[in-house]
């Protein structure tokens, strides 16, 4: 040390307010204003990139199991037609698919029921009899089991004449792209609004970095590695994008176990039944939760990664 | 210690703004860096701060060509410099303390090795009242006494010091004069780049004049 004491620099002590001792402030400023932006905007799109991810997880989980219900299915017909008595057909077909191995529950619909079954196209108290209405037999599949179509068209064509067997293959196939385009549509969306999230988060670093700028001099200034500087950089921003992408992130888990839950209590009513046929149980399970956590990391990450990219050509630009 | 031979500088493609500088800058030495404003003063103490490499000639400091230091190197080597800016550069989010504190933290020393210290030069500079004072709340003259602590605390072999005095009143240039020379007794060399001559008047030291890109030296 120097030898004290022969300085004659002195000055008279000044009221002016204390801090508080501090030993070890962060060499990187916590509390900035940039600082609370760059997180308030990773949790923004922290949450609409969940949404997103949600929202994918809910069409796919829903398309598929559209299909597969309509795929545990097939249905015979009987279409009146003259020298055809179509009660008899009926029960011949009922008891052919009956016989046959892999189904499961076989319901003929009465005259009544196929009646009922018309009545929003056409009106109530209308006498169908005059009309050629087809009469229908759901035939259900029994799980997992892999039913002989065309086995059972030919015992139908043999013992039933006149019932056709509709084994809803451009129906599955309608389906199928249908719930393939909704799915890739979502996927694209979620990739657009990852990148969307990931460049947001980039310009949103820089932003909060430039305001560190003197620090990083400094620091440079008084013999400080740049791995050091770095590293004290890194992980300050890995924990403001931690910070942020847990209350985007958490919202969202909490918005979508509150969809959950309320599809849940509706589930009995007309409202909810036709909540669950559009979007199943509108719970994104196990996966899309580890989706969300997963996306946090990869924003806090992104956030990191930025911000010692930044602090590295911020020391170029010194040197 | 320092070194140059046959240094020039230019920026990008622009004229030579440091040319053919040959100086020496001895050990426990005492020199002022003078010339007009824009003579290129605050350059060639970057040049001294290895904060900028010549476009020709070589420096050598503390025995190496800095030419062939690596980053790495060169933060290690600027340990042994301590620089006093014309902007203080404090740390406003940090303390006197730990503004005065933060070269040896970032040598990765521990807090309580270097309490009793950074107290006792803090005393020195007369800013022992002022240690948990943010700079924001510091005078002009404190702000000066806590930047030449900072550049001093890891007690450096060079000291550089840009227009130390341009702030402050004539009686705290004075006294800041006294501080740098105090320092330079205890083995610091010392170069203070200022064009105040009524403070250079007030030492006899060697005066290195910038003029024209050139420099003339007045042991």
């Amino acid at each position: 040390m120097v030898e004290h004491g022969t300085a004659e620099v002195t000055t008279a002590p000044r009221a002016l307010p204390r801090a508080l001792p501090r030993f070890e402030t962060p060499l990187v400023p916590r509390q900035s204003i940039s600082a609370r932006a760059l997180v308030a905007v990773v949790a923004i799109m922290t949450f609409l990139a969940s949404l997103t991810i949600g929202a994918v997880i809910l069409v796919a989980g829903s398309a598929a199991a559209w299909e597969s219900d309509v795929a545990r299915e097939v249905t015979i017909q009987v279409i009146p037609a003259p020298g055809i008595d179509v009660d008899t057909t009926v029960e011949q077909a009922a008891a052919v698919a009956r016989a046959f191995r892999g189904i499961d529950k076989v319901q003929p619909y009465s005259k009544e029921q196929s009646t009922k079954l018309l009545e929003p196209w056409l009106g109530s108290g209308l006498s169908l009899d005059q009309l050629p209405i087809p009469r229908l037999i759901v035939v259900k599949l029994s799980p997992g089991a892999k039913l002989d179509i065309d086995g059972l068209r030919r015992q139908l064509g043999e013992k039933a004449p006149g019932a056709t067997l509709d084994d809803h293959r451009g129906w599955i196939e309608r389906m199928r792209t249908m719930a393939g385009t909704a799915v890739a549509t979502g996927i694209v969306i979620l990739l657009l609004m990852i990148a969307a999230t990931m460049l947001s988060v980039t310009f949103a670093t820089r932003g909060a970095m430039a305001g560190n700028k003197p620090v990083i001099e400094v620091l440079h200034f008084v013999g400080a590695k740049n791995v050091f500087i770095a590293r004290h950089f890194q992980r300050h921003f890995l924990l403001l994008g931690l910070q942020g992408g847990i209350i985007g992130g958490a919202a969202a888990i909490l918005l979508f176990a509150l969809a959950s839950l309320i599809s849940g209590w509706i589930s009995g009513s007309a409202a909810g039944a036709q909540t669950a046929a559009l979007f199943g149980s509108f719970s994104i399970g196990p996966l899309g939760y580890i989706a969300v956590l997963v996306q946090i990391g990869l924003i806090a990450g992104v956030t990191a990664w930025t911000s010692r990219h930044t602090v590295n050509r911020t020391l170029e630009s010194i040197d | 210690m320092v070194r140059f031979e046959n240094v020039g500088l230019r920026y990008g493609l622009g004229p030579e703004v440091l040319r053919d500088l040959s100086f020496r800058i001895e050990p426990h030495s005492f020199q002022f860096l003078t010339g007009p404003s824009g003579a290129g003063k605050s350059t060639l103490l970057r040049l001294l701060f290895l904060s900028l490499k010549p476009t020709r000639g070589l420096i050598n400091q503390f025995g190496h060509d800095v030419a062939t230091l690596s980053n790495d190197a060169i933060a290690t080597l600027r340990r042994r410099i301590g620089i006093v800016f014309q902007d203080f550069r404090l740390l406003d989010h940090m303390t006197t303390y730990e503004n005065i504190a933060l070269p040896l933290r970032v040598m990765g020393r521990r807090e309580e090795s270097y309490r009793d210290e950074v107290i006792e030069l803090l005393n020195w500079v007369g800013l022992g009242e002022r240690m948990w004072a943010l700079p924001p709340v510091l005078s002009g003259g404190e702000k000066q006494r806590a930047a030449i602590a900072r550049a001093v605390i890891a007690r450096p072999q060079l000291l550089l010091a840009d227009e130390p005095t341009g702030n402050v009143d004539p009686s705290l240039a004075q006294r800041l004069l006294r501080l740098f020379i105090e320092l330079n007794k205890s083995g610091t060399s010392v170069v203070i780049a200022t064009h105040d001559i009524a403070l250079m008047d007030q030492y006899d030291a060697r005066r290195l004049v910038l003029h024209d890109g050139r420099l003339h030296i007045y042991d």
